[in-house]
């Protein structure tokens, strides 16, 4: 039985749940990096409103200074942040981490950043016995040994290259690359991330960047004067870049779709761009801690109204949909 | 969507009035209002500078009042502002504290808490509210909100200071420990056939007393410690104002998140019941600073 009978009514019975590289989550929603990710208590409580999985903030090898406020603005369309990254080193997030493991609630992202290809590899080696479900790789820093300071995320070799140095490190733990929308081709840095042996995306980092001045002093109102831009403006941008990411690596690899979700129906869009899992970030703002739950809630409502019986037939679904017409338009 | 009242992009308001409450510290107010609550904060922007948080000190519908002290960096800078200058303001953020009418409270202000404290007073008097309020400070000279409290009548002022130059020569806390004690009864001095009894006490010997229905907490954490435990104690509820690192205001970042719960002090507080804050482990133990890293009470208290 696919439905269960509920006095008159029938209501489907829809499976939320994933296997994403051995991996079970209960329902698709991610806590995205950056976001309450600073606590053991703040990932433990995302998983109390509902989320499927967490990922901690960006862990860089050694303390690593942040931006002076205002790093963080925004308005019901859209947010910027330019928080700098801040973070108190790796040794700091062994203890926070191992205070979440303790009696771990759901699957563990740990995101990490650098500013060198050798100190991501460092900083993977340092975290990973304490067996984080998937590693997330930040790539949007810039590149300090590149001549311009290019962002790791805008150079298809420099991705490969954090890519193979992390993968060389990770034995049995997935590596997730993190990559930007502000990439000429996001596409083309994607295949040269699986080339290199990625094992999945998260797609998108915050687009932009953008600026916000205030009208009466004339001045920027980020301390850095300009910051990520995301909340739901950004939604179709990653929409695209999943879909770009699905079709340059044909599918294989899965993709943690983030950026601008927060509706069931958003998430459910990613995942017919191609998303297997969805990260949610900037809607904790908007819609509260319990926006996991809200969203798994609106995805059962709708597959159940549209007959969708387990969310997995979902992934990819807009590519197959255009296949699908494009051969009826030969045939 | 619902578009939030709350305004979560600084918006640049001309000072109206400035006071020097006294060497370190000043009130701005701020032709505009955000409709804060008492207890609420905004985050105080000093465009080209930094962005800090700051409770509100009274918010009338027409202006907004912060009372801040200098305390270097940033606010050392807004210090120097004048009348006409810009700062810029956003929120208002967070909790805010919560009575009903005919109360009887007990405020207790350490510092800077006294500025916030004063809003409550003042709001309390149109709901019929008996208040003691108890204002401390390191000596006559650091008190703040003397004279605006003394006006109000359904107020009956104590004050504490380090050196005795004003009031009671000791904590703001020696006083609520002889109020609690002399209205209230231990949780743990009762009969055992009484434990299930109303948490009022009989009236003192001076016959003076009335049962305190709440006690409203606003200043250093090692105050805010002693009052939760003391409550504890005589099992009065509690709302007390945490202090902790903020970086959005508004639930997102999770810098000023307090555990084991993950509360963020942002949004949950900062006026927190004393019931949630007997849950937070860290409560009195250390805070965070920017990076996330903690710093213990202890440790402070000891390089001092």
């Amino acid at each position: 039985m696919n439905y269960l009978t509920f006095h008159s009514a029938i209501i489907w019975h829809v499976n939320l749940s994933q296997t994403v590289l051995g991996v079970r989550f209960e329902n698709p929603t991610v806590l995205a990096s950056g976001i309450m990710g600073v606590t053991a208590g703040s990932w433990k409580r995302a998983a109390r409103c509902g989320a499927g999985a967490v990922t901690t903030k960006s862990i860089w090898l050694r303390e690593h200074k942040g931006h002076p406020n205002p790093v963080i603005i925004s308005t019901p369309h859209w947010t910027l942040n330019a928080v700098g990254v801040p973070d108190a080193g790796y040794e700091k997030a062994r203890e926070e981490i191992g205070e979440f493991l303790k009696d771990k609630p759901v699957p563990l992202i740990v995101n990490i950043i650098a500013e060198t290809v050798e100190n991501y590899s460092k900083t993977a080696e340092v975290l990973l016995p304490l067996k984080p479900d998937f590693l997330e790789v930040n790539i949007s820093c810039p590149n300090i040994e590149h001549e311009f300071g290019k962002p790791f995320a805008c150079s298809a070799s420099d991705a490969a290259a954090v890519t193979q140095a992390v993968k060389g490190v990770c034995k049995g733990t997935p590596v997730f690359i993190k990559l930007s929308p502000n990439a000429d081709s996001i596409g083309r840095i994607a295949a040269a991330c699986a080339a290199a042996g990625a094992d999945g995306f998260t797609a998108i980092n915050t687009a932009g960047p953008g600026m916000a001045i205030d009208l009466r002093s004339r001045m920027p109102i980020l301390a850095n004067r300009v910051g990520g831009l995301s909340g739901p403006a950004i939604k179709p941008i990653s929409v695209r870049c999943i879909a770009e990411v699905y079709e340059a690596t044909g599918g294989k690899l899965p993709i943690i779709g983030t950026g601008g979700v927060c509706t069931g129906e958003d998430a459910i869009e990613l995942m017919l761009a191609g998303a297997s899992l969805i990260g949610i970030g900037t809607a904790v703002g908007d819609r509260g801690m319990d926006v996991f739950q809200k969203v798994c809630d609106e995805m059962q409502a709708w597959c159940a109204s549209e007959g969708v019986k387990d969310v997995k037939e979902l992934v990819g679904g807009m590519h197959h949909a255009v296949a699908r017409v494009e051969s009826g338009k030969k045939s | 969507m619902s578009i939030p009242l709350q305004s979560r992009l600084p918006r640049t308001y001309r000072i109206k009035h400035v006071k020097q409450e006294t060497e370190m510290v000043r009130t701005f107010t701020f032709d505009g209002s955000l409709g804060a609550k008492p207890g609420q904060f905004a985050m105080v922007w000093l465009p080209g500078a930094d962005e800090v948080p700051m409770s509100v000190a009274c918010d009338d519908g027409a202006t907004t009042r912060i009372t801040f002290f200098a305390a270097g960096g940033m606010t050392n800078e807004l210090a120097k502002l004048r009348v006409g200058d810009l700062a810029g303001l956003r929120g208002p953020f967070g909790t805010h504290y919560e009575w009903e009418r005919g109360q009887h409270i007990v405020l207790v202000a350490g510092g800077y808490g006294a500025a916030p404290m004063y809003f409550v007073a003042k709001e309390t008097a149109m709901h019929d509210c008996t208040l003691d309020v108890i204002v401390g400070a390191r000596s006559n000279d650091h008190l703040l909100y003397v004279e605006e409290l003394e006006s109000l009548p359904h107020v009956s002022l104590h004050l504490a200071t380090d050196d005795g130059s004003a009031g009671h020569k000791g904590f703001g806390t020696d006083i609520l420990e002889k109020l609690l004690s002399s209205c209230h009864r231990p949780a743990a001095a009762r009969p055992i056939d009484a434990t299930s009894a109303p948490r009022i006490s009989t009236r003192s010997d001076n016959g003076k007393c009335s049962p305190i229905d709440q006690i409203f907490g606003c200043g250093p954490e090692m105050m805010l410690k002693r009052i939760s435990e003391m409550c504890a104690k005589y099992e009065v509820t509690a709302q007390l104002s945490m202090e902790r690192y903020m970086k959005c205001g508004y639930g997102l970042c999770g810098n000023c998140v307090m555990d084991p719960l993950g509360i963020r002090i942002c949004k949950e507080g900062p006026v927190v019941s004393n019931e949630v804050l007997l849950q937070l482990t860290e409560f009195g133990k250390y805070y965070r600073d920017d990076l996330g890293k903690k710093h213990s009470f202890d440790a402070i208290r000891k390089q001092r």
